[in-house]
């Protein structure tokens, strides 16, 4: 029964995005209704075989529930595929063949203490998120598109929480950075919104991209990509990995920028107040609650490799701590309500990170189911933030004199500092992009040169 | 021995466009000649089709046809033949030109002419079905001349082409001459290797030798271009040609610069200005990875190499088919700017999303696994090699989410002409977008067969090295005893 329900908590965003995507395809005109129903009625299976699952652990004490669904993709080594021949009959096989790596991806879900409580949190807000939105968007021309990117985020964010395999969490993983930059472009006939959505794109990629090779390292290192055999015989957060240190900490890294570039961790924490260009349930969801924790969530997750190595334990509350104190003064100078919710949603994500570094496993999820809600509930009612603003102040009889302990010209420069948002995508753009794009940019004109001449065109 | 096929499939799927393709040069009514091609082609892929299927049925390494017309034309064996790599190819390389001619809107059937369209369909069919070196050196040249005579006939300048495609077919031929022995089975001279190796780079356009491929790109009809580039006849060249006979250190110097030429190329599409350029670089990075890993030493790496290179040829080719479909309602496509397209042809969009991300290998499309193998393939033997794979398809994703950007979204564009895509293009790249889902969703039937086809590669490599390594230990100890016969 409990892998019947692992499967229904999977499938049913599936099948959700599955209906939109067709329908989107084929322009087949659905309403707004429809919709909304569609979505409601997959949360709503998805949440109570989740719920289901959790009761049950909770009554059989068990820790650990896994839902395989086979390989995907299997590719047997030649011992396997030459096993059932008589002695005989691998004659023709060349001796490299016999050395072949085998590989396989398989479609393994894992429900413990870490990714129940991801996967109910998952499916609750996005539930009221697309409440809110069906009212919120109501008669925009983006109302289906709205709904095919969050179908897209929710499959992507329940794969992720629920992965047993680090190449599962991978699938998921870009899902939710696709939907993301497409969400933050959503209003795609204003210049902002699209370039915001880029950039959010591209530190996605290459937070992906480490992401890729620290799964494939890890991979190789451990023998399969299995969650499971990488935590040996204990359940989360209790595994213990057997790598050796030195490649504990290059796979680590690999991971804990990937989870920099996912939580807007410095030095990409300039994409996180861009990315609520988007329209405010998409922001709510996504950067205050969801998307914004899952670099939290994979650093909860690889937990194992950090126990291993007090370097990377070290360098996870190093760089949270950095975070947390630039989002800090940043968040103390915003102008409007969302950017200004953003460095607050960055400032606990970095808590939640520096907890993790310092070997708390259960206080940072608990914390990040905390922050998740109150996050997304003030978000959500960032629309209406001025009447809230005007009530507090008739309540409190006038707003109170602000006063700096710091000496004038020091305040000022922090000041300066935190406006500039730390000049963090300034750096960015000036000492990788800049260069890259001018060196490239310079080969272009070589090459075109170069054609112009061999042709004997003047262009 | 090799097996025989249950129908004449090669070679009837090589005449057929051939005759058609006269049929149309007779015809002056352009849509007459689209629908004469158009039938011819989808003729042509069920013959494709119907060959891998027959080839799967017999179950051998290698196949040729039944009745082998081409030996009892010419007297010699095996010239037409299809083993476990070429297979799928004739079907792929099918598909693209029949999407590619049904995709051609009427607008523009005056550019693209369908006679010598169907004409480059037999050529590159007898291509891929071609193990006869010198029967396949013709066949490459004779490839060139569709792109040529278009060129010529649009009033360019077709110099560049010229010059690498002269260069290219010159230096494989001199290449070839020189291997003497060496065609049998041993490995060339060092003067031969090079020129083979500068003839390989050449055709696939390995940096510095690519601009040949932006600018034919730029100077002939989209569909001409995307159906010279796409088949990747150039890598299955290199693959019958050059792999085979040259020695290790060429062998490397192919992968190491194109595995440059995929970084580099991923990072020129990044900054190019116009749609047509951007796509050259895309394709040449694509392409440049997959040439890169068919060196690989291990059978994880080439299956992956094998799976991308089917995936990229229907991902790139939808995608060049959507940016087609694009221009031929808006002209040439600035990337400077935002032109606000979505409003018009959401479908195209979306496809276009789908093709380009299918490209880089995103989740649950065709080209995700084959990616996932490559990257697995790498990290196990050359970790650098598959930080710069990831870091190439990394940058490809960047460029691709950016174009898009700059062609569907901005103000909506403004037109008193519906814009809205026909159903024949739409047909197409649907078409194209659900082999894309389906063998990203259902991929284990498609990677076991390039895996058959890669162990096998590999299992061939192996025995050619053992007889060249017994003929090199055969040759020293012959030159010992001559010595210490002259020197007793």
């Amino acid at each position: 029964m409990l892998t019947f329900a692992g499967i229904l908590v999977v499938l049913s965003p599936a099948v959700l995005v599955a209906l939109f995507g067709i329908s989107t395809l084929l322009r087949t005109p659905v309403g707004e209704t429809v919709y909304s129903r569609c979505t409601a009625a997959a949360v709503s299976t998805g949440l109570a075989a989740a719920v289901w699952i959790l009761v049950a652990m909770l009554m059989t004490d068990d820790r650990q529930v896994e839902v395989s669904l086979g390989d995907w993709v299997r590719i047997p080594a030649a011992a396997e595929q030459h096993a059932g021949e008589p002695p005989g009959g691998a004659v023709g096989v060349s001796p490299h063949a016999l050395d072949e790596p085998h590989f396989h991806f398989t479609m393994k879900f894992m429900f413990d203490r870490l990714s129940v409580p991801f996967v109910i949190m998952t499916f609750v807000l996005c539930g009221v998120i697309s409440a809110f939105a069906s009212r919120y968007l109501h008669r925009d021309g983006g109302f289906q598109r709205f709904f095919l990117f969050l179908s897209f985020f929710l499959l992507g964010m329940i794969l992720s929480s629920a992965a047993g395999t680090i190449e599962t969490l991978f699938f998921g993983w870009e899902l939710v950075g696709l939907s993301s930059a497409l969400l933050v472009a959503f209003f795609h006939d204003r210049r902002g919104p699209v370039v915001n959505g880029l950039r959010v794109w591209s530190i996605y990629r290459l937070a992906d991209a480490a992401f890729l090779i620290g799964a494939m390292s890890l991979h190789h290192l451990s023998g399969s990509g299995d969650f499971s055999g990488l935590a040996g015989q204990g359940v989360w957060p209790e595994g213990r990995v057997d790598i050796p240190q030195q490649s504990v900490l290059l796979v680590g890294c690999l991971f804990l920028f990937a989870a920099a570039g996912k939580s807007a961790l410095v030095p990409f924490s300039g994409w996180l107040p861009r990315a609520m260009e988007g329209p405010t349930p998409s922001s709510a969801v996504f950067y205050g609650a969801l998307s914004v924790h899952l670099g939290a969530f994979l650093l909860l997750r690889i937990s194992p490799l950090l126990d291993r190595s007090p370097v990377l334990s070290g360098l996870v509350v190093l760089l949270g701590a950095v975070t947390c104190v630039f989002a800090a003064m940043a968040a103390r100078v915003q102008s409007d309500i969302k950017s200004s919710l953003a460095f607050a949603s960055l400032i606990q994500v970095s808590i939640i990170v520096v907890e993790i570094g310092l070997g708390f496993r259960y206080l940072p999820l608990v914390h990040i189911i905390g922050h998740a809600c109150l996050r997304t509930l003030q978000l959500v009612r960032a629309p209406s933030l001025l009447k809230d603003y005007n009530s507090m102040i008739n309540a409190l009889g006038g707003v109170a004199e602000r006063r700096s302990a710091l000496e004038q010209s020091r305040y000022q420069r922090m000041y300066r500092f935190a406006m500039n948002r730390g000049n963090l995508d300034s750096i960015l753009d000036e000492f990788v992009v800049r260069p890259f794009t001018a060196a490239l940019l310079w080969s272009d004109r070589l090459e075109r040169r170069w054609t112009n001449w061999l042709s004997g065109e003047n262009k | 021995m090799i097996q025989e096929l249950h129908f004449p499939w090669l070679e009837v799927g090589i005449i057929l466009p051939l005759v058609g393709g006269g049929i149309c040069a007779c015809l002056t009514d352009s849509v007459r000649a689209q629908k004469v091609a158009i039938f011819v082609a989808g003729l042509t892929l069920l013959l494709a089709v119907g060959e891998w299927v027959d080839f799967s049925m017999v179950g051998s390494f290698e196949a040729h046809d039944h009745w082998d017309l081409t030996q009892r034309l010419t007297g010699r064996d095996n010239i037409l033949v299809i083993d476990e790599l070429s297979a799928p190819l004739p079907a792929l390389s099918s598909l693209l030109f029949l999407l590619t001619i049904l995709s051609t809107l009427r607008t523009k059937l005056d550019r693209f002419s369908m006679s010598l369209t169907l004409f480059s369909e037999s050529i590159v069919l007898a291509t891929l079905s071609c193990h006869d070196p010198w029967l396949l050196i013709v066949l490459l040249s004779l490839a060139v001349l569709p792109p040529w005579i278009e060129l010529v006939r649009r009033g360019v300048s077709p110099r560049v082409f010229l010059i690498h495609m002269g260069a290219f077919i010159v230096l494989l031929v001199a290449g070839r001459l020189l291997l003497g022995d060496a065609a049998t089975g041993g490995q060339a001279s060092g003067l031969s290797a090079t020129l083979l190796t500068v003839a390989a780079l050449l055709r696939a356009g390995v940096v510095p030798v690519h601009c040949w491929m932006a600018d034919l790109l730029e100077k002939a009809t989209f569909g001409t271009a995307i159906l010279f580039l796409t088949p990747m006849t150039g890598a299955f060249a290199v693959m019958h040609l050059v792999l085979p006979v040259v020695p290790v250190w060429a062998i490397r110097s192919i992968a190491i610069l194109s595995l440059i030429t995929a970084v580099y190329s991923a990072g020129m599409a990044l900054v190019q200005k116009d749609a047509r350029r951007f796509f050259c670089y895309l394709f040449l990075s694509h392409s440049s990875l997959v040439l890169s890993k068919l060196e690989l030493v291990n059978v994880i790496g080439m299956t992956g190499a094998l799976c991308v290179w089917i995936s990229v040829g229907l991902s790139l080719t939808g995608f060049g088919l959507t940016i087609r479909a694009v221009e031929s309602r808006i002209g040439r496509i600035s990337l400077d700017r935002f032109h606000g397209m979505y409003e018009h042809t959401p479908t195209l969009a979306g496809l276009f999303l789908l093709t380009g991300l299918a490209s880089i290998g995103f989740p649950g499309t065709i080209g995700f696994v084959g990616m996932e193998l490559l990257i697995e393939g790498c990290v196990e033997v050359y970790p650098l090699v598959g930080l710069s794979l990831v870091l190439a398809s990394a940058l490809n994703g960047i460029s691709i989410l950016r174009a898009w950007f700059r062609i569907f979204t901005g103000v909506p564009l403004q037109s008193s002409v519906s814009l809205k895509s026909q159903f024949a293009e739409r047909f197409a790249v649907v078409l194209l977008a659900l082999l894309i889902l389906g063998g990203g969703l259902w991929p284990q039937p498609g990677v076991a067969s390039r895996h058959h086809a890669a162990k096998s590669l590999m299992d061939l490599r192996h025995q050619r090295a053992t007889v060249a390594g017994s003929q090199a230990v055969e040759t020293m100890a012959t030159g010992r005893s001559a010595s210490e016969a002259s020197h007793p």
